[in-house]
């Protein structure tokens, strides 16, 4: 029983915690942030009685509005495959959590919990299999509608997801010639260790090359200003056109869930994940020599809190992005996926390759 | 393996959830404007699917080669530490042909778009 109460209780917690950075990056961070930028004040007028909390319960009264809206089903369109395109979106993007370490192990009694759902082998292919599929989402939601307009931004998205998918692989390779697992929690118990005694061995260090081109077809990925030629808001209105209530509002979530996912595979891969500098499992051992010992409880919370901030920086990273610069154009997108990217990511793995040979 | 059970099928049930949710909560009425394709607005030209210029299709295939590669770059990359300098100059050979496939396919002008 307790076998399958213990992974119960983590699956929802993980549900729980993406759903609500999710709710709060993509609708609260986006729209204060953006306020800020424009120099406005933003949304703020959610109350709980007469309690604005600068637009903290906005988030909720717009998903429960959402709820409560129409679900239109256009009599022209496909109506299995139109049902069915929002739902793949969400559910590909979402299981992705389950695959992202959290934090180390912590021992309640004789048990050892792993604070990470699903700790199988290959977890960084299951992230990466998962984000992929949710291209279908994409593509269904345009071919199913009907619609012109949405028929051009699945095409559009696709193409432009598959592009950078090549990318998105290839700028990993890198890191796991330098981390020989495909375990994302090995990758970041390897992120532990130091690099000439001082600086943490963290992939931003070992692959700053890998890096960006990961952080572009990322960003690419999420679909997001200045790579969101498939919604172009302002030129043609998106795949999800044809779409209304909750099923829009699941296209809405999968975007929010891709940046919180995006930046969880950042922070996991070149960030190193939950690890604090210097910080072992019993305490701080500081570079310079010294240490400072701590009960075993307070690392695992430092550890947990070190992921999430990490995890909140990238997210505020990627909306100020998004509200700093303009649309690419089609062959500027194709020409910095292909052109640029690929052959950057190339290099990249050559360069690890014969670094790590010398 | 309970875990990756648990996680579709939990994500599963909230996925469909939210789907028949607004079945339920929201109203439901139609209208001949409601029923016609979006236009931004203008009366539709026409209905359903256009044809779709063949520079994606050609996109879509270069990509099946190239994933297709960035699959066995993977186990390559994981034993590289153990091979050493074999498994580097393996790689050189194959890069040079994944280089070489796509040069051609950018001199044949697939990634131009005006």
């Amino acid at each position: 029983m307790i076998e399958f109460l213990i992974p119960l209780i983590k699956v929802i917690l993980a549900l729980v915690w993406l759903l609500l950075l999710t709710l709060y990056v993509a609708d609260w961070v986006e729209r204060k942030e953006s306020a800020i930028i424009h120099d406005r004040i933003g949304a703020n007028r959610a109350s709980i009685f007469g309690l604005r909390m600068i637009g903290l319960f906005q988030p909720f009264a717009d998903a429960i509005k959402m709820i409560f809206k129409e679900d239109f089903t256009p009599s022209f369109s496909r109506k299995f495959l139109h049902s069915l395109a929002p739902f793949l979106s969400f559910f590909f993007v979402a299981v992705t959590i389950a695959a992202i370490p959290f934090g180390d192990t912590i021992r309640i009694g004789s048990r050892i919990i792993k604070l990470q759902v699903l700790d199988i082998n290959v977890t960084l292919l299951f992230v990466l299999a998962m984000m992929s599929l949710g291209i279908y989402g994409v593509i269904l939601a345009g071919w199913a509608s009907n619609n012109r307009f949405s028929l051009l931004g699945g095409i559009r998205g696709a193409a432009q997801l598959i592009s950078y998918e090549v990318a998105f692989g290839l700028s990993l390779v890198g890191l796991i010639m330098i981390y020989p697992s495909l375990k994302l929690s090995s990758i970041v118990h390897s992120q532990g260790e130091l690099l000439f005694g001082f600086i943490p061995k963290w992939g931003i260090f070992l692959q700053p090359l890998g890096f960006i081109v990961f952080l572009f077809a990322a960003l690419a990925e999420t679909k997001r200003v200045p790579f969101d030629l498939p919604e172009g808001e302002s030129e043609i209105i998106g795949f999800y056109t044809e779409y209304s209530g909750l099923k829009w509002g699941l296209f809405m979530m999968t975007d929010g869930m891709e940046i919180v996912i995006v930046s969880t595979l950042m922070t996991t891969l070149f960030f190193g994940g939950w690890q604090v500098p210097w910080l072992q499992a019993d305490g701080f051992h500081w570079p310079w020599g010294g240490e400072w010992f701590l009960a075993s409880w307070i690392v695992v919370i430092l550890q947990v809190l070190a992921f999430n901030l990490k995890v909140f920086f990238f997210c505020w990273f990627q909306v100020l992005l998004r509200w700093t610069y303009p649309r690419f154009r089609y062959d500027q997108l194709m020409d910095l996926g292909w052109k640029l990217l690929i052959p950057l990511s190339l290099v990249n793995i050559v360069g690890t390759g014969i670094i790590m040979s010398l | 393996m309970i875990e990756i059970f648990l996680v579709f099928l939990i994500f599963g049930l909230l996925g469909a959830l939210l789907l028949l949710m607004n079945k339920f909560l929201g109203p439901s009425k139609s209208s001949p404007t409601k029923e016609s394709p979006f236009e931004c607005g203008s009366p539709y030209l026409q209905e359903g699917i256009n044809p779709f210029p063949i520079k994606f299709y050609l996109v879509a295939f270069l990509f099946l080669l190239f994933d297709i590669e960035v699959v066995f770059f993977f186990p390559w990359a994981l034993i590289f530490k153990d091979m050493g300098l074999t498994a580097l100059i393996v790689m050189f050979a194959y890069i040079f042909v994944l280089v070489l496939g796509f040069i051609y396919a950018w001199k044949k002008g697939v990634f131009e778009w005006e």
